[in-house]
């Protein structure tokens, strides 16, 4: 009992230690990958190639000024980045990061825990995380803030559902909600060379998913709850030092473990060739795969334009839900019609 | 072991409390919340009742219960806003007319 | 343990449902009955309920309740303005009403046999688990299912009716 609390408080420690250094370094990707796309130049002067740049970072949050302005509802306005963060934190406890390694003679799991309804576990938090967004929207009394709360909890409510009826095509397939089963109904080839990835079956499920990811994390071309041109910063105009850091890090942590979880659900989770030999080797594929898609996600920020309010709420409501409706559909009478 | 009996009495305790604060406030929207508030009292009660006799049946009423209240808050919180519209207020009291 | 656990929510739980009541302003009782959801859910994961725990966090603190706050933010409420109420005697009608109600359940229940709580599986197919709720609800609870549908059908149709302004 005791070996196993141990255990799991080890995970926990540097599950949390990579997440939030990694949140530090997705900030400093996201603006080379920006100054690479537009064709500039991007952080440079902290260390070699601004590698320290996350730091310097981190240290002005610290420093600057902390305010609250007079007129703000006092103890939601504290409330809010507590609010976001911490279930942007948990969320991550559910995915599996790898298959089972041999550490100092033991066997390890490389799942924090697993829940027997970890999906739902997982849509559960997020769509609790909206709360911090709304909260820090009303608590500002402040214009622009509370239409920020409003853009976002309308977008979020709206987007949550094709991102949940996207996600039922892969649990008819795999007829679980544990994500450590879900990767490892995805190991194996078919005929021979193909691996056995729910993309493949569910590619009409991953778009829907993807965009859906996309509009919950709040990113471009969704992005319109902290639209710059239009709301100054959005939900988080009044905020600054390190609560304004909160929601930075929670929104870096969102983006994470959707990326994390699109990788479970349709490519494979942590595997690839040579995982059963090398068991180490799960966890390099996961993270090249976490990576390649937040990749794509900052590809896409830096491209495309924002969407109007109007044609979001058209994309959700009239073409993402009817699509997954359908994908859900077609998906279930071809496996019946093939069992 | 916690004993059925407990969770019975948090159950009418919480459903208690609901009651109350419909009758003491005034507020439309907090009405509202008084209302969801007996309904998860009465949840409670279901889903220890199925989960002590090992009953599946008392968790598909909860499901269902929520599926109810989530239709009840759609249509309840139009009319809420449909009367903030005509009366500039949320008390009870001023929506002594059957008009809008 | 267990009872450690159970005393611990159950004591979150009645105490933000004391604060609902309690609060004048709307958004504090609506976040107080987002507490008491939550510690309901953490009770019925002691109840071996998973699934309806995840779906009363889902469905209520993520989807009701998100509407609820949304619309307070709409009409931008502020605290209730204390005023001469029409009906004050209403008011201390409340306790005696609270304690007959109390009493009356607490009657209905002194009878209970206080029999054990069947221990939890880590099956798949356990009761509470997501097999075991998906089974009986597209078997022997078709009917009502299908009636909640329509239900929300229903719902969905009268909230844009009133909510829609006329002239739009």
């Amino acid at each position: 009992m005791t070996s196993l609390l141990l255990e799991w408080l080890v995970k926990i420690a540097v599950v949390f230690a990579v997440l939030i250094t990694s949140v530090a370094y997705l900030s400093y990707m996201e603006r080379r990958v920006a100054g690479w796309i537009q064709i500039r130049v991007g952080p440079n002067r902290v260390g070699p190639f601004g590698l320290l740049q996350p730091l310097a970072d981190g240290l002005k949050f610290i420093f600057k000024e902390d305010i609250i302005p007079i007129k703000a509802n006092k103890l939601l306005y504290l409330a809010a980045p507590a609010a976001a963060i911490v279930p942007a934190l948990m969320t991550f406890i559910v995915i599996p990061y790898g298959s089972e390694i041999v550490l100092f003679g033991k066997q390890i799991a490389l799942h924090v825990t697993r829940i027997n309804v970890g999906l739902l576990y997982l849509l559960g938090l997020a769509s609790l995380s909206v709360y911090g967004i709304v909260l820090a929207g009303w608590s500002s009394n402040n214009k622009y803030s509370l239409m920020g709360g409003l853009r976002a909890s309308a977008q979020m409510i709206s987007y949550e559902l094709s991102l949940g009826m996207a996600i039922i095509g892969v649990l008819v397939l795999s007829g679980s909600l544990d994500l450590v089963n879900i990767a490892q109904s995805q190991s194996g080839y078919w005929f021979g060379f193909l691996p056995r990835w729910n993309i493949f079956l569910q590619p009409v499920g991953f778009i829907i998913f993807y965009i859906a990811a996309l509009a919950e994390t709040n990113r471009v071309p969704f992005d319109l709850p902290e639209a710059e041109a239009e709301l100054v910063a959005g939900y988080f105009t009044e905020y600054s030092s390190m609560k304004f850091a909160m929601f930075f890090m929670s929104e870096y942590l969102n983006l994470i473990t959707s990326c994390s979880l699109a990788v479970t659900l349709y490519f494979g989770g942590w595997n690839g060739p040579g995982v059963n030999s090398h068991p180490w080797l799960s966890l390099v594929y996961f993270l090249v795969k976490v990576f390649l898609l937040i990749f794509l996600f900052m590809w896409i920020r830096f491209t495309l334009p924002r969407f109007r309010y109007d044609q979001l709420m058209w994309l959700g409501w009239k073409f993402l839900l009817p699509l997954a409706i359908v994908n859900v559909v077609v998906t279930s009478t071809v496996l019946l019609l093939a069992s | 072991m916690v004993p059925l009996s407990w969770y019975l009495a948090l159950s009418a305790a919480l459903f208690t409390i609901g009651a109350v604060g419909v009758i003491v406030k005034r507020n439309a929207i907090a009405i509202f919340l008084c209302i969801e508030l007996m309904l998860n009292g009465a949840n409670l009660a279901l889903v220890a009742l199925s989960g002590f006799f090992g009953d599946v049946g008392g968790q598909l009423f909860v499901f269902i219960v929520m599926t109810v209240a989530a239709a009840e808050a759609a249509v309840g919180l139009a009319i809420i806003i449909s009367i903030f519209r005509t009366r500039e207020s949320l008390n009870v009291d001023d929506a002594d007319t059957m008009k809008l | 343990m267990e009872r450690v656990l159970f005393i611990i929510f159950a004591a979150a739980a009645v105490g933000s449902a004391l604060n609902l009541i309690a609060q004048r302003n709307p958004m504090y009782s609506a976040l107080s009955l987002i507490g008491t959801l939550a510690s309901l859910s953490a009770l019925y994961v002691t109840l071996h309920a998973q699934f309806v725990a995840a779906m009363q966090i889902i469905v209520y603190a993520g989807a009701i309740m998100v509407l609820f706050v949304f619309v307070i933010m709409l009409l931008n409420l502020q605290e209730d303005q204390p005023r001469i109420e029409k009906q004050q005697w209403l008011r201390y009608l409340a306790v005696p009403f609270a304690a007959a109600l109390m009493a009356e359940a607490l009657y209905v229940f002194r009878n209970v046999k206080d029999i054990r709580l069947p221990a939890g599986s880590d099956s798949d197919r356990a009761v509470g688990a997501t097999w075991s709720i998906g089974t009986s609800l597209f078997t022997d609870y078709l009917l009502p299912f299908e009636v909640t549908s329509v239900l929300i059908l229903m719902a969905i149709v009268g909230a844009i009716v009133l909510a829609r302004r006329e002239d739009g």
